[in-house]
């Protein structure tokens, strides 16, 4: 079978030893045995993420997005743009959106774009991994290359925010999604009840109001213990750092003894294949996933 | 006060809401709320900021300048989107309130030291740098913001999370020394000088 191709924008936290590494490495295998082959795009820039805006206008991030889109379409014509972290795909959709609605707008990106010598035309598709899965591959399909069904995993998938809103997955609710809970499923995993799915952990706030995110991300922490769920496992690199890091200090003052894995979906995909501990990523964790090592042999 | 600022008084008298809708991302949308409040009741950092958006957009119609471009309200947002998704009006509020926080930035007339407007501009500087993201540089620009005796105590009382992220791998010690970078950086910046001073001419700003 002809692999998928894909123009793929791993983004800054992606990067080889930054926050996300372990996200990534986990892409390996996965996208190995679904066929899936990311080609990424050339000398990619930063999107400017949820809180570029404070200080760089509209214009500024649409081109920082542009650039990324016109360099696609040039060097990797007719795929589709794939990010794995919501507030890049955010940033692509965005601009893909507004500089399709607004004609000033592109023209004035395009403006811009003159300074690298680049011209953004549109048409391309900004998607996030998960809609790869979904959408292209289907549940029944990520279910096909199981090796190792995780019974007995009680898994809280912890949607976010960004991705599931304002864009989220085609046909799924923005109060309820189920997307997540249904890739939970298909790699033989149980999804537990989960309220927290939807909320916020703060976001790039955890930098600038700690303590007001802190008290989300408990929340968040202790609804997956209520659940009785192993683990938590998210699609967003910034909700996986978020959740995870700061159970320390979460536990430092507060006295609690928050203790819980937070995982991305790809490195539960990975382990269901037969991935290693180091093919997942799952070495990666600050807060190691114990049962999941076990069943990765580690 | 700043010299954008007076501009714009000049300019614009008593009409806030025209102010808005020509200098504000998203700002022609403010008129379309209908007071309802499910945007007040969906933030989830609802409890801590000075004013609802729905107070805001109303403060925007009644010309209340001074206290929507100093209230802390748009730099309490999370970028969530719960309000978009929510509202009945379809008003996209995120973008409405990102818009507004850097309006009110960019005059000058947001509080000094307002923790989000100091981290949202260090991490654009940042990223300006490289055309990348520096998560190491970034981190340690934010505990030392406010002075290096506050920046080594921050450092201390990070410590745990920042040593579980190294022994992780997840942040790398060698990014001091650059790290990962754009080869077009120096085209980056002509091209984002290039975005500023066209929005900022149309914007009345330059």
């Amino acid at each position: 079978m002809a692999k998928k191709q894909y123009a793929f924008y791993p983004g800054c936290s992606s990067q080889k030893g930054a926050s996300a590494s372990n996200y990534i490495t986990s892409f390996g295998v996965m996208c190995e045995k679904l066929d899936i082959q990311l080609n990424e795009i050339p000398d990619w820039n930063c999107c400017g993420a949820s809180i570029g805006y404070g200080e760089g206008g509209e214009l500024p991030r649409m081109v920082l997005n542009a650039r990324n889109l016109a360099i696609a379409e040039k060097d990797l014509p007719g795929q589709d743009i794939v990010s794995g972290c919501p507030a890049c795909w955010l940033g692509l959709r965005e601009a893909v959106d507004r500089l399709h609605e607004h004609d000033r707008l592109k023209t004035e990106t395009n403006e811009a774009l003159k300074e690298v010598n680049l011209t953004y035309k549109g048409g391309s598709k900004a998607r996030h991994m998960t809609e790869v899965l979904i959408e292209d591959i289907g549940y029944a399909g990520i279910k096909a290359p199981v090796v190792k069904p995780l019974d007995g995993l009680k898994v809280a998938g912890y949607v976010g925010c960004q991705a599931n809103r304002p864009y989220g997955i085609a046909g799924e609710s923005f109060e309820n999604p189920l997307y997540l809970d249904k890739m939970i499923e298909a790699v033989g995993a149980e999804a537990v009840p989960y309220e927290q799915k939807a909320a916020c952990c703060g976001g790039a706030l955890a930098f600038s109001e700690p303590e007001k995110a802190q008290a989300q991300i408990r929340q968040i922490v202790e609804a997956a213990y209520d659940n009785a769920a192993d683990l938590i496992v998210t699609p967003c690199p910034l909700c996986q750092a978020n959740v995870e890091i700061y159970q320390a200090e979460i536990n430092k003052k507060h006295g609690t003894k928050l203790n819980m894995p937070v995982l991305y979906y790809s490195q539960l995909i990975t382990v269901a294949y037969g991935g290693s501990v180091k093919e997942a990523g799952l070495n990666g964790q600050v807060i190691r996933a114990a049962k999941l090592d076990k069943i990765a042999g580690g | 006060m700043s010299d954008l600022n007076t501009q714009a008084v000049a300019r614009y008298k008593n009409n806030f809401l025209r102010e808005v809708e020509e200098r504000v991302e998203e700002g022609n949308m403010v008129k379309m709320c209908m007071q309802c409040g499910v945007c007040a009741g969906s933030c989830p950092f609802g409890p801590h900021w000075q004013h609802s958006p729905q107070k805001i957009f109303m403060m925007i119609r009644a010309g209340k300048r001074e206290e929507v471009l100093s209230s802390d309200s748009m730099w309490m947002c999370t970028s969530c989107y719960n309000c978009i998704v929510r509202c009945p009006r379809k008003l996209p509020i995120t973008h409405i309130m990102h818009g507004l926080a850097n309006y009110a930035h960019r005059l000058n007339l947001a509080a000094k030291g307002q923790p989000t407007r100091d981290v949202a501009r260090l991490f654009w500087n940042n990223l300006m740098k490289t055309g990348r993201i520096n998560e190491l540089t970034f981190s340690l620009g934010l505990y030392f913001k406010d002075g290096f005796i506050q920046g080594i105590k921050n450092s201390l009382a990070m410590q745990a999370a920042g040593l579980g992220l190294l022994k992780a791998k997840r942040l790398n010690p060698m990014e001091i020394f650059g790290g990962h970078k754009c080869k077009e950086k120096s085209g980056i910046h002509r091209m984002i000088a290039k975005a500023r001073e066209i929005e900022d001419r149309r914007r009345g700003l330059a």
